[in-house]
């Protein structure tokens, strides 16, 4: 449930920093968030995951497609014009164009949906976690992870003691594929297992198989997240691609069970 | 000539430290490592600027950007066109230490590059990338066993949530 300040806090297990975490369902998925530092038992704290939340609760009401209301669906429909929308709005729609060129069009929010609608929804998730992390980031010393839906953020904990993340097995998601360690950054995977086959080649429209699962680490968490829904819609040009993201690491799970790991230097 | 070899030494130190890196897990074009390629050595290999510099999102990592200075050539002065000379650019402090590059050029164009004098004495891949590569588990793994605290996944939805890894892993601290 989500956090409350009555509630006695559970002690780490393993000594060290104090350690706290709360998960709320927002925008259809688990959004986690543990912090590792001296303070993390402090209200201050708590307050500050609350607005992380309700921030997020906000980017959920602006960008969902499956509300009416929301700002996303009266672009949509025409009832507003891209010019006179929301600065968030605009600005998300700048991402989306700057992620197209990124990724050789492969991340394609104009050609993502069957209906040719605009959908920027493929990065507003990470989009939002990136601007309601700073309610965190405002208070020192307090290192934090925020998982939201599977792609996780990261900030160092005072203790030099980096995340640990695990992967998940997409053919078996009670499985921890692999692990990486993470001081500061992020982690974000892009698959067909969870909803089936909802990444599509942008040019064509089929949906995309042949890589099941993409997990890109790196110091951004919209990016990694960008990088990753582009590998699978690449399919298994993706294992030649990844060679050219500066800066990162991950994974691939190739639909014949093989992995191709990489770590390229900045 | 040689001054034209020297200006070419320099940048090239510069840009190496920059961009592509030859590391033992994946393999990256290293810039200006193409015989006889000297029209590329004053740009980028052309990886579609795909650099996760993030919007606002990141940590802001910069790239290392190593000031080399000036170079010293250690090769002789005669510059033949067809000779092969090797010049030693200067160390470049990049902040995973000192690195110092050391230029081929054959036939007046630079037909190899390497880095001497790495960070620490030697080749630390774990260094120079800024990120660790993903260690599999050989087997399936308990994650509270591993002190993994948080699980990246293919999108978690709420249904799926319950009973799910990160659900203990956050039952574990509430």
């Amino acid at each position: 449930m989500a956090g409350d300040g009555a509630k006695a806090a559970a002690v780490s297990p393993s000594p060290g920093l104090p350690h706290r975490a709360w998960v709320e369902q927002i925008m259809g998925m688990p959004i986690s968030v543990h912090v590792r530092g001296e303070r993390a038992l402090d209200d201050v704290v708590a307050a500050a995951v609350a607005d992380l939340f309700d921030e997020l609760r906000e980017v959920e009401a602006r960008f969902s497609p499956f509300r009416e209301d929301s700002e996303l669906c009266r672009l949509q429909r025409g009832e507003v014009e891209l010019e006179h929308a929301s600065d968030d709005m605009r600005e998300v729609e700048r991402l989306c164009r700057t992620a197209l060129e990124r990724t050789d069009g492969w991340f394609d929010a104009w050609h993502s949906r069957p209906d040719g609608l605009f959908d920027p929804t493929g990065l507003t998730k990470t989009w939002g976690v990136g601007r309601a992390a700073r309610h965190l980031d405002s208070l020192p010393g307090l290192g934090y992870a925020i998982g939201a839906g599977g792609d996780v953020l990261l900030r160092p904990t005072s203790d030099g003691e980096p995340w640990l993340i695990g992967i998940e097995d997409p053919r078996d998601r009670s499985r921890v594929l692999a692990t990486v360690p993470v001081s500061d950054g992020a982690v974000a995977t892009s698959g067909t297992a969870a909803r089936g086959a909802h990444i599509r080649d942008p040019r064509t429209g089929a949906a995309m198989t042949e890589v099941l699962a993409a997990s890109v680490v790196g110091p951004s968490l919209l990016w990694a997240d960008v990088f990753a829904t582009a590998a699978i819609a690449r399919g298994a040009q993706a294992v030649d691609w990844v060679s050219t993201l500066h800066g990162t690491s991950g994974l691939l799970v190739l639909a014949d069970g093989s992995v191709h790991r990489w770590a390229n230097p900045v | 000539m040689r001054r034209i070899v020297i200006a070419i030494a320099s940048t090239i130190t510069g840009l190496v430290l920059l961009f592509s890196w030859p590391t033992s897990l994946n393999r990256t074009t290293a810039l200006a490592a193409t015989p006889g390629g000297t029209g590329g050595a004053g740009t980028t290999t052309g990886t579609s600027g795909a650099h996760a510099n993030g919007n606002g999102n990141g940590s802001g990592k910069s790239t290392s950007s190593g000031s080399s200075g000036t170079s010293s050539g250690s090769g002789s002065g005669s510059g033949t066109a067809t000779g092969t000379k090797t010049y030693t650019g200067a160390t470049a402090q990049t902040r995973y230490g000192p690195v110092t590059v050391q230029i081929t050029v054959t036939g007046g164009k630079v037909s190899d590059v390497q880095a001497t004098n790495y960070p620490n004495g030697s080749r630390t891949d774990q260094v120079i990338n800024s990120y660790a590569i993903p260690q599999l588990n050989a087997e399936a793994l308990q994650a509270g066993s591993a002190n993994i605290a948080m699980v990246s996944g293919a999108t978690f939805t709420s249904y799926g949530y319950l009973q799910s890894l990160q659900d203990a892993l956050d039952q574990a601290h509430l």
